[in-house]
């Protein structure tokens, strides 16, 4: 089969995953260090009768892709920081109206314009708590051009499963970098479409009415169901209500569907962590050097593992504290000011144990820095 | 074809909210409020089916129902 | 089908203040969607956030109740997804021509065939009266307590301006106008606009001391004049109403689908 490997850039390799996924329908604004996953949209989209529209800003994509999404497309955006900030409020909207759609942040320095042509890895938190009130979300991320045509795969099934906004969290480095992408052929890789409700016309239908396993089916909009949408606390039809029992209930089902199921969602990469007393917690291209500083070390006898997460939130309190549970130290890397690390102290047992070994410096973390960092951890100097 | 005549004018009690902008505005002076603040046909016989105070109810509560004459 | 059939008559008595005009542009709005008989299951109404914002809630249509201001941009996700929907976007004046109003010049560059409906009553009702873009000068509200310094839009040259190829004004008095107009502006294919005047005897009409809702229609009688009409030259004053623009242009939609045809060829 031709044109299976490609030699593409992280943001292209990002766009190939989500058309094999079933994106239908892209709107974004331009933005570095994201631009490149538009541009491609704009040429390859409509090539499969998709859509793509550029819209005013970074607010009005979201907005979009949301009411596109309840057509019953598959969707998708991409920015970076200020972009991301700018989308805080509608993200509440799609997390509250469960709405399902894949929000890309490939990261820059921060904050305000910070370092648009930079790595970070600084809206971690931002992912988690940007927008405003109690929720849950699912942010992801990847290493390699490999594992992010996986993960970026793994963004729309998990969006569909848990009708909700997932995050796929890049970085600068994964997003302009060019590596080898090989694509595997469709069907291959499991695809999850949307789950559209059984029930017929003339039949009273409740888009907000969760089946036992906590599913909710859609009706397309423009389809058979009249319902109402909105970003109220809402009833079993969509309409808006205060009644306390139903806002508790609601409230909790959108925090429920995904903590609940972070065993289902986590997804965790592990390199030497059987006998490791060191282990690197790292994710994104951070997970790069980590990887490539643990072989190194690996090869002259040094204990050193790896731990790489490529989900962030839900965050697998329960697979780091087991993971690390021997471990006499654990190093969080990262480039921010230690985002991810105070999640690891949380899950372990002992967090005196848990060290950051970061880079905020625009630069891009080297084994070199990380391994600085572990021998003054160590008490061994530079 | 005759000239539709007012059958019946149907006001819901219930939604209106005695604005009375029917009243004001009805050509004819069929309308009035009630002591309650509630619109109702008080001079029906007065009525040309204009339809102007169903087209302008902001409540939604006025149905002009005509029949040929 | 009777307009009755268009509301979800459980929501009623709807929450508007006696005497709001919003309940007027709903009753218009439904006698238009019903003359040009509409199927309710080929409507999407999408909102903002306000008094205006609360009619998706009362209608049986596809409704989509959304974030302030962004509500052109829902609409146009939808409206790009299925072209052969009908569209139709209630807003308010603040909600669509303050923080809204980005979304209002692009949509109407894009010339994208959906219904904009501006139901302008000069003030924020849902948050107690403060002034809006549309308040106008020397105006009173809870956040111009000293008269509004600020000026306001004129809706229809911002809309004309911006590209909308449908643009017309009419008030909550002129109630056959009014659905005749929002009947048209449905009918368009391309970006109509329709700014309806309507009062607000709660917040606009009491601070600016215009009397309740039968005072306030009685001036939208008397201050407007139907487009071009002699005492409009006469008296500038006068507000015009009617349709300002109709015309045809490339419609959005229609256009991307001549893209989608280009770029499978050259695939």
């Amino acid at each position: 089969m031709k044109n299976d490997i490609k030699f593409v850039q992280g943001n292209e390799a990002c766009v190939e995953a989500a058309l094999y996924a079933g994106l239908d329908f892209f709107a974004g604004y331009p933005i570095t260090p994201s631009t490149e996953i538009a541009e491609h949209m704009a040429v390859r989209l409509p090539q499969i009768g998709g859509k793509f529209l550029q819209m005013e800003d970074e607010i009005a994509s979201l907005c979009a892709i949301i009411g596109a999404s309840l057509t019953g497309n598959k969707v998708m955006t991409a920015t970076s920081g200020p972009g991301f900030s700018l989308m805080q409020e509608a993200l509440g909207y799609a997390i509250m109206a469960e709405i399902p759609c894949v929000i890309v942040n490939v990261q820059r320095g921060g904050p305000s314009t910070g370092l648009p042509t930079h790595a970070s890895q600084g809206d971690i938190n931002q992912a988690r708590w940007g927008t405003h009130g109690d929720h849950g979300i699912i942010a992801l991320t990847a290493s390699s051009h490999q594992d992010l045509f996986d993960i970026t795969i793994e963004a729309f099934n998990l969006a569909e499963t848990y009708r909700t906004p997932v995050l796929l969290m890049l970085d600068e480095i994964i997003g302009h970098m060019r590596e080898r992408l090989f694509v595997p052929k469709p069907g291959k890789i499991p695809l999850v479409s949307r789950l559209k409700t059984s029930v017929k016309q003339g039949v009273d239908y409740h888009p907000y009415l969760p089946r036992e396993d906590g599913r909710l089916p859609m009706s397309d909009f423009g389809g058979v169901h009249r319902y109402n949408v909105t970003g109220l606390f809402h009833d079993m039809w969509g309409f808006p209500t205060d009644n306390p029992q139903i806002v508790h209930g609601l409230l909790r089902h959108l925090l429920d569907k995904i903590n609940n199921n972070v065993h289902l969602i986590a997804k965790y990469k592990e390199y030497f962590l059987e006998d490791a007393t060191t282990i690197l917690v790292s994710y994104g291209s951070s997970a790069r050097s980590a990887l490539h500083l643990v072989k190194n070390r690996r090869n002259r006898g040094e204990r050193l593992g790896l731990l790489e997460l490529q989900t962030l939130w839900p965050f697998p309190y329960g697979i780091i504290r087991e993971k690390c549970a021997h471990a006499r130290h654990v190093i969080v890397v990262e480039m921010n000011m230690g985002q991810i690390v105070r999640e690891v102290k949380i899950a372990v047992e002992d967090p005196e144990k848990v060290f950051l070994a970061n880079r905020i410096d625009g630069g891009f973390i080297t084994p070199t820095d990380i391994r600085n960092i572990i021998r003054l951890i160590q008490g061994k100097g530079v | 074809m005759g000239k539709p005549k007012l059958k019946e004018l149907h006001i819901r009690q219930d939604w209106c909210k005695g604005c009375g902008i029917c009243v004001h505005f009805c050509p004819q002076k069929v309308l009035e409020l009630d002591d309650k603040d509630k619109a109702f046909a008080a001079r029906p016989q007065d009525c040309i089916s204009c339809r102007l105070c169903e087209l302008r109810c902001p409540d939604l509560a006025i149905e002009v129902e005509t029949e040929e004459e | 089908m009777a307009i009755k059939d268009y509301l979800r008559e459980r929501f009623f008595p709807h929450m508007w203040c006696p005497g709001c005009g919003h309940g007027t542009v709903l009753n218009g709005m439904l006698r238009a969607i019903e003359n040009l008989a509409l199927e309710k299951n080929d409507i999407v109404m999408v909102s903002g956030i306000g008094c205006s914002a609360r009619i998706t809630g009362y209608v049986d249509f596809h409704t989509l109740h959304t974030i302030h201001g962004r509500a052109l941009a829902f609409a146009t996700g939808v409206k790009m997804s299925r072209p052969d929907l009908n569209l139709i976007v209630p807003m308010g004046d603040g909600d669509a021509l303050a923080i809204g109003g980005n979304h209002f010049i692009h949509a109407a560059r894009r010339n994208i065939d959906i219904t904009a409906i501006i139901m302008n009553n000069r003030i924020y009702g849902m948050t107690g009266g403060q002034f809006s873009p549309l308040t106008g000068y020397g105006k009173m509200a809870t956040t111009a307590p000293y008269a509004n310094i600020d000026h306001a839009f004129d809706t229809v040259s911002l809309a004309i301006s911006a590209g909308a190829t449908f643009v017309a004004r009419t008030t909550t008095y002129h109630v056959k106008q009014l659905t005749d107009i929002i009947q048209k502006a449905i009918q368009h294919k391309g970006f109509s606009v329709v700014e309806v005047l309507t009062q607000c005897p709660t917040y606009f009409g009491r601070k600016n001391k215009e009397g309740g809702a039968v005072e306030m229609l009685e001036n939208y009688k008397n201050s407007t004049t139907p487009v071009g009409s002699q005492a409009g030259q006469v008296n500038p004053d006068l507000i015009e109403r009617g349709i300002f623009v109709e015309k045809q242009m490339p419609e959005y939609c229609s256009e991307y689908s001549k893209i989608i045809q280009k770029a499978v060829k050259r695939k």
